[in-house]
């Protein structure tokens, strides 16, 4: 069985896991093996941050920083995002 | 929305049949009866327009398949220009012959992800139903390779009554060779499949026990095996959406050109397929008389005419409807709602039952071609 996600694993988007603007449906889409996300402005923003060397907890800080949110208000969101994308093998740690 | 609506959705994914050409022989293979010879297949420089236009028209993944796609000498400048256009390149491929010898070059020219066919855990049953010996050594060596360049490897298993006893020993299997996804997809009965049925076609009983088996193991290997389950329908309740419905999703191309709202669009009288030597990929997707037959619902009969579902699963597939009930407008005879449901569940229940090793006919190129080491020494299903 699979440990949940936490604030100090550090993510990354493995071979094969691309984050791309679709130009023609205009929106951020991340390609995986047999299956496309289509991702709203804010999942493209997380996902953007995730780059092999922040923690969750980083990508949780750079969030909170950049949507002047509090960190209570939107660490339950980012972390549910990442933690489905582990569980379906999108997201490595 | 209807096939003239405005909001027609750019296609999301085009397979394309490199080639016909494939150093296995399954009998359940989706390719048509007829394959296309090497000589009509089109060239590099046809290719990368198409490919081109794709990526233009919103495509998103593109599948490299065949036949077996590495035979083709031009395959790594074809996955190059899938880098270089954006498209995601998926590779199917079988493993064997001269596809290790590529691989290199191909993870160096950008490739996504390979999905590997095993035809069973059990490498003499593999090489029995595959029709070719040695496969099963070469694609342990293949995705031994996959995984150490770093690419995401699935591993696709096509389900039949002659290995659907092994599907948790193909589940170890996957682990094993270090795949992230797990493509359990039971036989869909086109072409040679079609041909090939009475030997391939599980019981119920069989069905039901693979499906428990593949649930198990989703929860225990969640976060470390991703396991996709295309469920036999023969015995379903409600039709797949084939293709996610037609002319929505996805385009196929063939070696030679045509372009098809699904690989077995062909079976299917009277339908007028466009050709990339002739045409942009763009005008074939939104005109091509072919995409247009069946797209929408405006084309759809009682009972999908007034159902609520005919949205969800756009009626089925018509190369089914057309195979079972001789008319490629009726509802998929696998709905519920079908007048011939209850016939295609008997049938299923009748061709199951007779218990018999599988006596296939090979795919080949001919179809007069049926050799000897087929006949299973249990004998034949006529």
């Amino acid at each position: 069985m699979r440990e949940v996600l936490r604030l100090d694993d550090v993510l990354r988007l493995p071979r094969g896991v691309r984050l791309r603007f679709d130009e023609v449906r205009v929106t951020h889409v991340l390609l995986a093996p047999e299956r496309t996300f289509d991702l709203d402005a804010v999942a493209a923003d997380v996902l953007s941050f995730v780059d092999g060397i922040r923690s969750v907890d980083d990508i949780v800080a750079a969030l909170s920083e950049k949507y002047l949110e509090d960190r209570a208000v939107i660490e339950h969101d980012v972390i549910g995002l990442l933690d489905e994308l582990c569980r379906k093998r999108v997201l490595d740690r | 929305m209807n096939a003239s609506a405005p909001e027609l959705p750019a296609p999301i994914g085009l397979l394309a049949e490199l080639t016909h050409r494939c150093p296995l022989r399954c009998p359940y293979c989706s390719n048509p009866l007829e394959l296309d010879k090497r000589s009509g297949e089109l060239d590099t420089a046809t290719w990368r327009r198409v490919l081109s236009e794709a990526a233009a028209l919103g495509v998103l993944h593109l599948h490299l398949s065949g036949g077996e796609p590495t035979i083709r000498t031009d395959i790594v400048e074809i996955t190059a220009h899938c880098a270089r256009t954006g498209l995601y390149s998926n590779l199917i491929t079988s493993g064997v012959g001269g596809a290790l010898e590529k691989l290199d070059a191909l993870a160096d020219a950008g490739l996504d992800h390979v999905q590997l066919s095993f035809q069973a855990a059990d490498a003499a049953n593999a090489e029995r139903i595959g029709g070719f010996a040695n496969a099963q050594a070469q694609k342990t060596a293949f995705a031994g390779r996959v995984t150490a360049l770093g690419l995401p490897l699935t591993i696709n298993a096509v389900i039949h009554r002659g290995n659907i006893g092994e599907v948790d020993r193909i589940i170890d299997l996957a682990v094993a060779l270090g795949a992230r996804r797990l493509e359990i997809a039971h036989t869909q009965y086109y072409g040679w499949a079609s041909m090939n049925r009475a030997a391939l076609m599980p019981t119920k009983a069989d069905v039901d026990r693979s499906i428990q088996i593949v649930e198990a193991a989703r929860k225990a290997l969640e976060g470390r095996l991703q396991i996709d389950l295309v469920v036999p329908d023969y015995y379903a309740t409600y039709p797949k959406a084939c293709a996610g419905g037609w002319g929505r999703r996805l385009i196929n191309v063939t070696p030679s050109g045509r372009v098809l709202p699904c690989h077995a669009a062909e079976t299917i009288p009277g339908l007028e397929f466009w050709s990339v030597r002739d045409r942009t990929l763009a005008d074939i997707w939104t005109s091509s008389p072919a995409f247009m037959a069946y797209r929408g619902t405006d084309w759809m009969l009682e009972p999908c005419r007034s159902c609520d579902r005919k949205e969800r699963d756009w009626g089925g597939c018509r190369c089914q409807a057309l195979a079972l009930t001789g008319d490629a407008s009726a509802t998929d005879p696998v709905c519920v709602y079908s007048p011939h449901h209850a016939r295609i569940k008997a049938l299923a229940a009748a061709e199951a039952s007779v218990n018999a090793a599988g006596s296939y006919v090979y795919r080949s190129f001919s179809l007069g071609d049926r050799p000897a080491s087929a006949a299973s020494p249990a004998g034949g299903v006529s």
